[in-house]
């Protein structure tokens, strides 16, 4: 049997829709007919879905580029609040309003620990995370003037960098790392064999050092310079302390 | 909090974008360029999104920005579709994403035929068999009636076709 021309134009856009998904039941059933006893159209339904199986091989998503991923995060997503140690502190104000705050104290003793730990958590699994072979530093280099320039177009602001290797923590590099969901600068030291990860992203205060643990990290948080700092290391707390009153000390 | 929002919505699909922004305008440093003013640009539209598919949402912003680039640049691979739809020689393909998968000799080629195909063309064919597409949501990226998405994207299909036919032929020929 052979159809019109008319009658084919009409089906080509039907075989296409029937392809894409995009048919409906009865326009499926009118298609089906047409096209067992039309062979131009069969035959055209044939190239089609075996161009769209070529294609579908062919093309792929492309990853958008690191520096670009990371210039959009920095650019759209707020500064992160990882508060080192308000815990207790928002606590004792929650209790201090009495027995009618009971319940939101045992509310705030359930949440805020939780809270708390989180920012603890993700600093010492960022510095985890770097120890795996190869993971530690994207720039490595003991010059500071080559590390601080290289964080210029990855993250919105300079992170100040400097060596102590005179004291025994010696800069090893850097890297980019994912705190409260932006990129975040890291300072890699070593002090002996001892990795240290020095996280530093802007934020007001100036706070004098203060040290945590977790899993066995010890942590050293401060801040001052417009910058909040944070030091994860398997040192113990006392050494890495040291670490951060040498950046606090220096002219 | 607009800000953590609008990343929360649009960089989820920061992948698609610049998968179609190099298709749109090829070169990666400018399909970088496109993507970024198109956050940007996405970002003062914020207040205006609502909460339609985000996707969909993006791409079009993404899209805009991308023809403006091409009017601006006259990129002289670019040529404009006869309303005929006719397009029967070929452009160069340039340089375009095509360039950079290490795929089968096939798949290469057919990339390269798909760069060749005039923009309104290409476009609709790589919504549709890349980001699998709806052709409702075709037609809002690319401001266009469902018909002409669906005439477009036959157009298209027809012109590879053919073109995968030629190819095939050449190599049969001894």
């Amino acid at each position: 049997m052979t159809h019109s021309v008319a009658a084919c134009e009409e089906m080509r856009l039907l075989i296409q829709a029937d392809l894409d998904r995009e048919l409906d039941a009865a326009a499926t059933a009118v298609l089906t007919a047409h096209v067992q006893d039309c062979p131009a159209c069969a035959a055209l339904q044939r190239d089609l879905g075996d161009l769209s199986g070529r294609l579908r091989g062919a093309l792929m998503a492309e990853r958008a580029p690191a520096a670009l991923r990371a210039a959009l995060e920095a650019k759209l997503i707020p500064a992160p609040v990882i508060p080192l140690r308000p815990a207790r502190t928002r606590l004792l104000a929650l209790t201090a309003f009495g027995a009618g705050a009971a319940i939101a104290a045992a509310i705030a003793l359930a949440v805020i620990p939780a809270r708390h730990d989180d920012g603890l958590a993700e600093l010492v699994a960022g510095h985890v995370r770097a120890l795996q072979p190869g993971h530690l530093t994207d720039v490595v280099s003991s010059d500071q003037h080559t590390v601080k320039p290289w964080f210029d177009g990855r993250i919105d602001y300079a992170p100040p960098v400097v060596d102590f290797a005179a004291q025994g923590f010696v800069l090893v590099g850097g890297r980019l790392d994912y705190i409260g969901g932006r990129p975040v600068a890291a300072l890699v030291y070593r002090k002996d064999k001892h990795p240290i990860d020095l996280f530093v992203w802007p934020g007001q205060g100036n706070a004098a050092p203060e040290t945590s643990g977790r899993d066995g990290y010890a942590v050293v948080g401060w801040s001052g310079e417009g910058m909040v700092f944070r030091a994860v290391s398997d040192l113990n707390g006392p050494e890495l302390a040291a670490f951060a009153a040498l950046w606090r000390r220096r002219p | 909090m607009a800000d953590a929002d609008f990343a929360r919505i649009a960089l989820p699909h920061l992948d698609a974008a610049y998968t179609l922004a190099r298709w749109l305008v090829r070169e990666r440093a400018a399909a970088e360029d496109v993507v970024q003013e198109a956050m940007l640009r996405a970002l003062t539209y914020f207040a205006s999104y609502r909460g339609d598919d985000p996707r969909a949402w993006l791409l079009r912003i993404v899209r805009n920005t991308a023809y403006d680039r091409l009017a601006r640049t006259r990129d002289a691979r670019e040529e404009p579709l006869d309303a005929q739809g006719a397009h029967g020689h070929l452009a160069d393909p340039g340089r375009g994403p095509e360039g950079e998968y290490a795929a089968s000799e096939a798949s290469r080629r057919l990339r390269e035929a798909l760069a060749t195909l005039p923009v309104e063309l290409r476009e609709c064919i790589v919504l549709r068999e890349l980001e699998e597409m709806s052709y409702r949501d075709i037609a809002r990226i690319t401001g266009v009636p469902v018909g002409t998405v669906m005439s477009r994207l036959f157009r298209g299909r027809q012109l590879l076709v053919r073109l995968g036919q030629t190819a095939g032929a050449k190599e049969s020929l001894p």
